[in-house]
């Protein structure tokens, strides 16, 4: 099997607040990360596909064609933002998870609408202490 | 069963081209990368089996760095791909199509069914796994 990883960073803020919770039960839970005021991480998302090989480019997916869905999808949406404030996070926390299931969700869909490649993997690295896997095992 | 990895670093020049296309067909198809440019590359090489009993070791590492030398370092270190290697006459030196010519030659090289996976690092961003088995 032959998997072709890209990787990208954007950086963005969140608070790690359950809403209907108080300010000292979400500290119990989610410590600094929940400061009410917001603190940030420098993301990086590493994206790994799978995919026939094209014969004509020797490639699975072009890294421009990835590089635009990533600028167009997630870089516009989440970059230089409060991740609390998009959609996706209205009823989940943004966590290290739920940001790796949200962008593996949205990028497997777009790639598989303008490619023959697929999303089987979307690391989100968080800081050099923790990350985030979701998707199929290497 | 455990699994070793061994890692080395090579730099070459490369154009993606396609021998049958003129040069402006190339360049439209594959844009800046059909100039000529390079990268450093990473070669992850990621071997499996059982330690031997006497060793303790899968295979030992400066027989591997010996493969390595002779059949990666060699061939590709300061060359060019598309002048200096056969590999790529016909089909683009894409970081797929030279992950997948480095892992017929290390197959050649080691005993059989060692290879576990190779991770071939274009540069920081980006990589290509092949792991066994590969068809």
């Amino acid at each position: 099997m032959i998997e072709l990883t890209r990787r990208y960073s954007f950086p963005a803020a969140h608070i790690l607040t359950q809403a209907g919770l108080s300010e000292a039960e979400n500290l119990a839970i989610y410590g600094k990360c929940a400061n009410p005021n917001g603190h940030g991480h420098n993301y990086g998302v590493e994206v790994t596909l799978i995919g026939p090989i094209d014969e004509r480019t020797g490639r699975i997916l072009s890294p421009d064609l990835l590089d635009r869905i990533f600028q167009e999808r997630i870089e516009s949406r989440f970059a230089r933002r409060l991740l609390n404030d998009d959609e996706a996070f209205r009823d989940r926390v943004p966590t290290a998870e739920n940001i790796a299931l949200v962008i593996h969700e949205v990028l497997a869909d777009e790639v598989a609408k303008r490619s023959s490649a697929e999303v089987v993997r979307v690391k989100i690295v968080e800081t050099r202490h923790n990350s985030c896997i979701s998707g199929a095992n290497a | 069963m455990v699994r070793i990895t061994r890692a080395i670093d090579f730099s070459a020049s490369l154009r993606y081209a396609r021998a049958e296309l003129s040069d402006d067909a190339n360049a439209a198809l594959f844009g800046s990368r059909a100039r000529h440019h390079g990268h450093n590359y990473r070669l992850e090489v990621t071997l499996r089996g059982e330690p031997d009993p006497v060793t303790g070791m899968v295979l030992n590492l400066k027989d591997l760095q010996q493969i390595l030398d002779d059949e990666i370092m060699t061939r590709f270190d300061h060359r060019d791909l598309n002048l200096d290697t056969p590999y790529f006459e016909k089909d683009p030196p894409s970081p797929e199509n030279f992950a997948r010519v480095i892992r017929r030659i290390l197959i050649a090289a080691l005993p059989d069914g060692m290879l576990d996976r190779i991770r071939l690092q274009q540069d920081e961003d980006l990589w290509v796994d092949v792991i066994e088995p590969e068809p």
